[in-house]
């Protein structure tokens, strides 16, 4: 293994966190918030020191990069990242437990909005804007904005695909263009400007500018960190409404994006994920309002908070503007469901992703048919397009490999005795990043319930939600730290 | 630069390498998927999966905002067909094909308008055309020529009996008879650029020399390398490089034997090469090498379909004394293999066409002051490199011990008019001028203003 091209790798993305966490500084510094300064400071401190030592250790490094390399590389990374950037909550003691730091601070970089806090407004106002913003860096991932960003001298080489397919969700990453650095750097373009929008828009609706920024990052990297303990639930309908229909946005492919810009509508409305996606966001809208009937006081509140709780969960961000908990189960269980599908592939969502879900049941008709018809040859296409029978068994050892790990970690946190309900929905909120479960670890109420082993085990569930499994599961594999 | 390949085949593979590193955006076009895998993984570049003659997929490659097309599928009418529709849909497009079929040659050349082609490439002439020009300069290895031919770098092999054996750079031109500059020497397998005369040359170290193209004469006879003219040649496997081979050596009044095992491509070949004489055998066969003058030759050209057994047959030329060996080899990624064997020249037609199309890449791109045209030299670790000075460039009229170039750059030889000049301290840049500059750093030099530090 490469170990000095991934050391090289993990100095420059430590780099680039401890650059992000000067406007969190700045802004403690503005606000005379001395812990929090002090905490930042240190952590500054302590990333100049490992990124510089990393850096002279792993300088002439060899340039055999593989894909195992690529997802070791990426799962050190993030675990590196979560570690490092959790160091500010922990040394200006405003979350005392090194185990809720470290949780709190995944919780952002996966995306997944699950705290820990029990009162979010008593965190100094830098601390909530990093946890903010580490929601949006996680969004598009760290790696990619390395990409996009840093001058590499990897010049012309292929390997850096090994790090956008371990890092970007999806069955089937590609490039939008020839060169990584471009394909990167558009990605994060397009992240940039959407996020900078819906900042104006929030403002637009009366929204504080910190609020505003704090909850855009939120949005668009699908997180669901607030700043206010009833998350949205006391801003105004059109507030809500920008943000429901701007967490849709942030769950789309953002490659549908790019061929927008290029003019290429056509192959965008026909693309089977969107409108599957699209579907099934109305579909889940019109059965909960149905379902819903006669529990809010008018027809426009209950067809905003379905369609906000819908958005929110669909795309793994997690925010709430009502306690769904209180909802009928029927409309709790679609939720549910919404929890495991996820947003679209290449997005910032979690969750299975639809695209996924939509080869999967591809797959699964192709195959009751072939038992039927034995001798019919039959293949499975997307978008007009055969898939490769790759894919489709990738797809399923995903599916495989999910299944495992969400009763693993399921089976280790009944360990702390709470309800099946709330156990079962904890795992699902975390391992596909959304943030709020049902009962005790509801839209209401947090996750500080669990034991520090629980809370160990569903930050490494939301790590492996957020990077589909197998950059995680490679650390813990023999196989990977043995030669031949 | 927007550059599509298609075919990724052994060219294909090499050529996406090459222009991936130098920074073009490459689309690559093949019909196998896992290839394209393979590359997307290795190179930074995008995949995209068809036929590369159909309109969809070259529509699909983004042809429409495409600068330059490269055909190397292995099928000549794949190749044509790809080129001229691709230059349908955007006639601005710059298309090459690979068309190796002899019988095409002609009208490929008078018909190039009709098929959109800016140029074809035949990796097995040019093979052969490189085989012809070493053959006529028996004793140097390779040759790569620069400034329209006035200029050349030339490998030698120093060996014990070698006049040049054991003396330090400064005393060479008092034994070569003229002016000639050591431009890289490879030492055990690294690549060095002498920068002071005290560098000494060693017994097997092979060394790079520039030289104006009419020194090679002089520079041949005081080395003692050659006593007369190649008359006969001994050339094995009667494939198209050794088709064209005898051809060319044919016209140049050189005797031709050219084995193969094949009767019936002994007669097609005895039909198209009256001059040759064409031998029906096995090729590794010593015996009959042996009978048909191997000894007495004044070259060998082991040119069959297999690699190891050119190899095999170089080596057994090399025991016996020919002064002239030439292997054709269709793999060399692994160059250090290829040092400790006695094979003579080693000529790789699959790099030579990779080569010159990244030279016609560099001359479309050439407006900036960029390399007109780039040599991998020393085992592909040193790069010769031929600029023209133009109006933009600094240090004109400046002697050259006044500037300062950065290390490891060499600036080996001026071309003014007519006249070659070896590059020492008095000499100067003048507009007009083709300049070889040599340097051991790899993408380094861009430009021409990138020699200085």
């Amino acid at each position: 293994m490469n170990y000095k091209m991934m050391g090289r790798f993990l100095s420059q993305i430590l780099a680039i966190e401890g650059l992000f966490m000067l406007p969190a500084l700045a802004i403690s510094l503005y606000g005379g918030e001395a812990m929090a300064v002090r905490g930042f400071l240190v952590t500054l401190g302590v990333i100049l020191l490992l990124a510089a030592v990393l850096r002279i250790l792993c300088s002439g490094a060899p340039s055999a990069f593989y894909a195992k390399e690529g997802l070791v590389c990426v799962g050190l990374s993030w675990l590196a990242l979560s570690v490092v950037g959790c160091l500010p909550f922990y040394i200006s003691r405003e979350i005392p437990a090194f185990v809720d730091c470290f949780f709190e601070t995944v919780s952002g970089f996966t995306t997944t909005g699950s705290s820990i806090l029990t009162d979010v407004e008593a965190l100094s106002r830098g601390l909530l804007y990093w946890r903010s913003f580490s929601h949006w860096l996680g969004g598009m991932g760290v790696l990619v904005f390395l990409l996009a960003f840093t001058p590499g001298d990897s010049k012309g080489a292929g390997f850096t695909m090994h790090l956008l397919r371990a890092e970007s969700p999806g069955p089937d990453v590609g490039k939008l263009v020839p060169k990584m650095r471009k394909t990167a750097a558009i990605l994060y373009i397009i992240y940039i400007v959407l996020t900078a929008i819906n900042i104006v828009l929030l403002r637009l609706g009366g929204m504080n500018l910190f609020e505003s920024v704090c909850h855009a990052f939120g949005t668009a990297g699908t997180g669901g960190f607030g700043v206010k303990a009833d998350s949205f639930g006391s801003y105004s309908p059109y507030l809500q409404n920008v943000t429901t229909v701007f967490m849709a946005l942030f769950g789309v492919n953002f490659s549908c994006y790019y061929l927008l810009l290029m003019g290429r509508f056509k192959s965008v409305f026909k693309d089977e994920e969107l409108r599957l996606y699209v579907g099934v966001i109305l579909a889940s809208t019109v059965l909960i309002v149905l379902n819903l009937r006669g529990f809010y006081g008018s027809l426009e509140e209950t067809v905003r908070h379905a369609a906000f709780q819908v958005s929110s969960i669909i795309t793994t961000t997690g925010y709430a503007t009502t306690d769904f908990d209180l909802w009928p189960s029927f409309s709790k269980t679609i939720l549910l469901c919404l929890m495991v599908i996820g947003a679209s592939a290449g997005s910032t969502g979690g969750g299975l992703k639809v695209g996924r879900v939509l080869l999967l049941l591809k797959g699964l008709r192709r195959n009751i048919r072939q038992t039927l018809n034995p001798r019919k040859v039959q293949l499975v296409r997307s978008n007009g397009q055969v898939v490769d029978e790759r894919v489709l068994g990738n797809t399923n050892a995903y599916l495989a490999a999910y299944v495992i790990i969400l009763f693993s970690v399921f089976a280790i946190i009944s360990l702390d005795n709470f309800s099946v309900g709330t156990n079962f929905s904890a795992v699902l909120a975390c391992f596909n990043n959304i943030g709020p479960g049902l009962e005790a670890v509801g839209p209401a109420c947090n996750f500080s319930i669990y034991s520090p082993l629980s809370k160990l085990a569903l930050s490494l569930a939301m790590l492996a939600g957020r990077l589909e499994i197998f950059p995680i599961l490679v650390l813990f594999s023999k196989s990977t730290w043995t030669r031949s | 630069m927007n550059i599509i390949i298609a075919g990724d085949g052994k060219v294909g593979a090499a050529l996406t390498r090459q222009l991936a590193s130098e920074g073009y955006d490459v689309t690559v076009i093949d019909s196998d998927s896992r290839v394209l895998d393979s590359s997307v993984e290795r190179y930074d570049v995008i995949s995209v999966h068809g036929n590369c003659a159909a309109m969809d997929t070259l529509l699909e490659a983004g042809v429409r905002d495409a600068d330059l097309l490269i055909a190397v599928t292995h099928a000549d009418e794949v190749n044509l067909l790809c080129c001229t529709t691709a230059h349908a849909l955007n006639p601005k497009l710059h298309t090459i094909a690979r068309i190796r079929n002899p019988e095409y040659t002609d009208q490929i050349f008078k018909m190039r308008d009709v098929f959109g082609l800016s140029m074809a490439i035949n990796p097995e002439k040019l093979a052969a055309v490189e085989m012809a020009r070493l053959i006529k300069y028996p004793g140097f290895l390779r040759r790569d020529v620069f400034a329209k031919g006035r200029t050349e770098i030339v490998e030698l092999k120093i060996d014990r009996q070698s006049k040049l054996c054991d003396v330090s750079l400064i005393d060479m031109s008092a034994i070569v008879k003229c002016r000639v500059l050591v431009c890289a020497v490879l030492r055990g397998g690294v690549a060095q650029v002498p920068n002071s005369g005290d560098f000494r040359l060693r017994e097997g170290d092979r060394i790079f020399v520039t030289a104006p193209t009419e020194n090679l004469t002089i520079l041949l006879k005081s080395l003692g390398i050659i006593t007369r003219k190649a008359h006969n040649v001994i050339l094995v496997g009667g494939g198209r490089v050794s088709y064209y081979l005898a051809e060319l050596l044919g016209q140049e009044g050189i005797g031709v034997r050219l084995i193969d095992r094949d009767e019936s491509r002994c007669r097609l070949l005895a039909a198209e090469l009256p001059r040759a004489s064409i031998l029906q055998g096995d090729g590794s066969d010593m015996e009959l090498l042996e009978s048909e003058g191997l000894p007495e030759a004044d070259a060998l050209v082991t040119a069959t379909g297999l690699d190891e057994l050119n190899m095999i047959v170089s080596l057994y030329g090399s025991v016996k004394k020919v002064p002239q060996v030439i292997t054709k080899l269709s793999h060399m990624e692994n160059q250090s293999i290829l040092n400790c064997l006695e094979l003579g020249s080693v000529i790789c037609p699959k790099d030579l066409c990779s080569n010159n199309i990244v030279r016609y890449v560099r001359a479309m791109q050439n407006q900036t002051g960029a390399a007109v045209s780039v040599h991998a030299i020393a085992d592909g670790q040193v790069e010769a490199m031929e600029f023209i000075v133009d109006e933009n460039t600094k240090n004109c009229g400046v002697p050259l011990k006044h500037l300062k170039p950065k290390r490891n750059v060499l600036i080996a030889s001026i071309t003014r008019g007519a006249e070659t000049l070896i590059a020492n301290g008095d000499s100067t840049f003048q507009q007009g001028d083709t300049i070889v500059v040599v340097t051991s750093g790899r993408g380094v030099i861009k430009q021409l203003g990138d020699i200085f530090a």
